[in-house]
């Protein structure tokens, strides 16, 4: 680490000496009433990495899509090189050099990786020529960068990694020597990040400059040599990576310090209202996700199910929701086995006193396309009115009341879903299932793509269930958040239960080398895992024991 | 002999009969390789069927005819264009409603310029597209076999017929060898793709409905004077529709849209032929049941037998720029 940060300061002194790769000059933007960016100054060091970190809503993409020529700023210059230049659109921004890897891909699906690469940089009206070239030049790039991918694959065959790849190589291939990730790991598995980053690394050897947009301080830590925080369309600081901590980055995030640690006190279980046993769950191809898991869940607790995210907890939270026909085993609620199977084998749960906060709201948790008082009481409409009748007024004031207990923005029941916040849309689910009062409460990521505000809403309304003596099963991919909620927690790796944990004693690197499914004392397995190992536990996650705020993007936008 | 002259008169009206669905086909693979669902096929088959028998009644000149038939159907693509791309309207609806102002304005144009309760005046043999022998046609047609087949089938049709078998493969070529037709499948299946890469969705979306009704102009043209000799109501009889289904069935490639065109023709053929034949057992079926046998063979293609026909993935969608 130490080395790396000499490093990163000689790269940005050698640097100094050039002109920046890009600088931007006072760029303002608005939409309409709201000022996406306020006064931007920013520049960037040719041949570095330069992490741009923010909140949803900070500006980060609105800034990146000025340079990119999606919008034209208000007003403001940026300069290229040195040189000021007025980029107005994404071909402008090509020819300067500029290329942008985004989010969500742009790839034609049922295009070949080479047919991508070209598409609009064809050199002449036949492809022939073209794509000889093209070929060679990929194997070239993938020589020079480490950037292998079969040119002649489908994207649709392959993995988001690799369909990143094709991006990134998108860009080369047009000669971009400046490099712009949206937050490019978002969609990756840990290994894929990891191999990401090697790539990054190269490329900034090899001269090139790569602007970072991230929510994950980590990923800033590990790779970036600068780093900007951006803070409701502002641009508060330019910070040397070296020189800083993911403390006071988030500190600039957010405007305060964030109190991440969650104040609550300890958990006095009573009986055992959940109970799962020897649950066998199997994906839609048939694969077996879920393996002879057992566990009970008491009144006034939190059991939190860690692990990487894939290891099962989908299908797991899905089965005993109800949403998905279990293969073998039971789930007993409140001492009493409730089958689910069949299309109605959530209802039979939600009636034995079994609530559920799926893990994506927009696909399972809401009907965006309906109002606020709709969505909050879907799922327990049978019983406003009775027969083909609705009681409408008596919902919509139900709905009204929660909005003011959970503090719902805007107040409004006659809006349309959609056009909430992604936190205040978590807030919708969390207030129609916690407010009917269940035994058993089901979790999953209750605070993903959510900021940080309501994450600490959030938090406290779940501690505030198990006080009053609820069950909860917590499933979230960030294991700050496990650790931070629950009283117990239980590793899942690979569909089964490989340990279990005391949030207070338990490590964050023991933690770790569970989720990456190293057994403690297993032999037989063991060269396997510890082949396996680099795989899953990134230098990122077992270098910064921090803890980052989860700031996730939302979602929605 | 005799099964087997009967054999090539079959053949050789299915040709006849599948050349404006072959128009039609290549002209729909176009638009909606593009992204744009092309309902309005029918719609432009009849317009430009129109517009080409009136121009030739009133010139004397099919070339004119050719001239006004692609003209109507340029005009109509550029309605469906403007609702459709720059408008961001629904595609079948602008579609559907291009097919009744066909259906509307072809009759009232015909019967108050000609007077002729909505039919153009017969054209006479100088006015139509005729058809060309092809060179020794005549000396070889008593060649066993092989002659029947290149003097029939082959020789003797008109230009337009020999314009859309070369269709075809200029079709098959532009789309998989070009950078138009790399960057006009790019636009059907993720529009997006094409705008970060730095190219306009509108423009090549508007080029491809260009060479869409081209197309379409050429197979109203052949209907109405090529194959007839003028314009009557609702002389398109669905073909425009029966176009779209092939192309389903053809999965949106050249090829197998012509060999899917083809099939179609060779039903509406063996149902022209079977009319009025003895049936061992059956006797005589009356002339319905016959005439409906394309139509049932088509859903029943259609229904059971292509698999999964997976759609251009943009098509039908307006693209708007988001950010």
């Amino acid at each position: 680490m130490a080395k790396d940060a000499s490093s990163s300061t000689q790269r940005l002194e050698t640097a100094a000496a050039l002109p920046p790769a890009i600088k931007l000059v006072g760029i303002n933007k608005s939409f309409g009433p709201v000022r996406a960016n306020r006064d931007i100054h920013l520049s960037v060091q040719r041949g570095t990495v330069h992490g741009i970190v923010g909140e949803n809503g900070a500006g980060k993409s609105t800034l990146m899509s000025i340079l990119y020529g999606f919008y034209t700023a208000d007003s403001g210059t940026i300069h290229v090189s040195g040189k000021p230049v007025s980029i107005t659109d994404s071909r402008h921004a090509l020819a300067l050099g500029i290329g942008m890897v985004h989010q969500h891909f742009m790839l034609v699906d049922n295009f070949t990786v080479i047919e991508n690469v070209v598409l609009g940089a064809e050199d002449s009206a036949l492809l022939g020529p073209t794509l000889s070239k093209a070929r060679d030049q990929l194997k070239q790039l993938a020589k020079d960068y480490g950037l292998e991918v079969d040119p002649d694959a489908l994207i649709e065959d392959l993995s988001v990694g690799q369909q990143q790849r094709v991006e990134i190589l998108k860009a080369l291939y047009r000669g971009a020597d400046i490099l712009i990730l949206d937050e490019p790991t978002g969609v990756l598995t840990p290994a894929e990040a990891d191999h990401l980053f090697r790539i990054l690394k190269t490329l900034r050897d090899e001269g090139k400059t790569i602007i970072l947009i991230t929510h994950k301080l980590r990923e800033i830590m590990a790779i970036t040599d600068e780093v900007s925080v951006m803070r409701q369309g502002t641009m508060v600081k330019t910070l040397e990576t070296a020189q800083t901590s993911p403390g006071e980055l988030a500190e600039l995030m957010v405007g305060r310090r964030v109190l991440l640690e969650v104040e609550k006190g300890p958990a006095s279980p009573g009986d055992v209202l959940l109970k799962v046993k020897d649950l066998v769950v199997t994906d839609d191809f048939g694969i077996a996700r879920v393996k002879n898991v057992s566990f009970q869940v008491r009144a006034g607790e939190i059991v939190g199910i860690a692990g990487v995210a894939g290891n099962g907890q989908s299908e797991l939270l899905e089965a005993i929701s109800g949403m998905r026909d279990q293969t073998l085993g039971s789930v007993e609620v409140n001492g009493q086995a409730i089958s689910a199977f069949g299309d109605d084998g959530a209802a039979r749960l939600r009636d034995a006193g079994l609530a559920h906060v799926p893990e994506d709201r927009l696909r399972e948790g809401l009907v965006t396309t309906l109002l606020e008082w709709e969505n909050s009481i879907l799922g327990y409409h049978n019983s406003y009115g009775s027969g083909l009748g609705l009681d409408i007024a008596k919902a919509k004031s139900e709905a009204a009341e929660r909005i003011e207990k959970f503090d719902i923005r805007p107040a409004n029941t006659a809006l349309k879903t959609a056009n909430f916040s992604g936190g205040n849309q978590q807030k919708i689910v969390l207030a129609r299932e916690m407010e009917r009062n269940p035994d058993v409460l089901i979790v999953g990521q209750p605070t993903r793509g959510v900021d940080i505000g309501a994450i600490e809403f959030i938090h406290k309304q779940i501690i505030a269930m198990r006080d009053a003596g609820k069950a909860i099963l917590l499933v979230s991919v960030e294991l700050d958040e496990i650790r931070s909620l629950s009283d117990r927690i239980l590793v899942l790796f690979d569909g089964e239960i490989v340990g279990e944990a005391d949030p207070a004693t338990a490590d964050e690197g023991a933690l770790g080398l569970l989720m990456a499914g190293v057994h403690e004392g297993g032999a037989s397995g063991e060269s396997e895992t510890e082949a396996r190992l680099p795989e899953h536990v990134t230098p990122i996650e077992k270098t910064l024991t921090e803890m980052s705020p989860r700031v996730d993007k939302d979602e929605s936008q | 002999m005799h099964y087997y002259t009967d054999l090539i008169l079959i053949l050789d009206s299915t040709v006849r009969l599948a050349i404006p669905l072959i128009l039609a086909c290549l002209a729909g693979l176009y638009s909606e390789r593009a992204g744009i669902v092309d309902i309005g096929l029918e719609g432009k088959l009849l317009g430009a069927a129109f517009g080409a028998a009136a121009m030739s009644a009133v010139t004397g000149s099919p070339w004119l005819g050719l001239l006004a038939g692609i003209g109507v159907a340029l005009g109509m693509s550029g309605i469906h264009g403007l609702a459709s791309i720059n408008l961001k309207g629904n595609q079948i609806i602008s579609g559907v409603a291009l097919n009744f102002l066909a259906a509307g304005l072809t009759t009232f144009l015909g019967q108050s310029w000609f007077h002729r309760g909505g039919f153009t005046p017969q054209l006479s043999q100088s006015q139509r597209f005729g058809p060309i022998s092809l060179p020794y046609a005549d000396q070889v047609k008593d060649v066993p076999i092989l002659g029947g087949l290149y003097s029939e089938l082959i020789s003797g049709h008109n230009i337009l017929a020999y314009v859309a078998f070369i269709a075809v493969p200029v079709t098959a070529w532009v789309l998989f060898s070009t950078r138009f037709g790399l960057r006009l499948r790019a636009v059907g299946e993720n529009p997006k793709a094409l705008d970060t890469a730095g190219m306009s969705v509108t423009l090549l979306r508007y080029q491809a409905l260009i060479i869409t009704a081209v197309l379409v102009g050429i197979g109203g043209t052949y209907l109405s004077i090529a194959q007839s000799a003028g314009f009557n109501n609702n002389m398109s009889a669905g073909r425009g529709y029966i176009a779209l289904a092939a192309l389903i069935f053809a999965k949106w490639k050249p090829w197998p849209a012509l060999a899917t065109c083809l099939l179609f023709g060779f039903l509406d053929a063996l149902q022209f032929r079977l009319q009025g034949i003895q049936f061992p057992v059956i006797g005589e079926v009356p002339v319905q049941a016959i005439q409906v046998l394309p139509y049932i063979l088509t859903v029943v293609l259609l229904a059971g037998f292509i698999g999964r026909a997976v759609a251009p993935k943009a098509a039908g969608q307006p693209y708007t720029k988001e950010r």
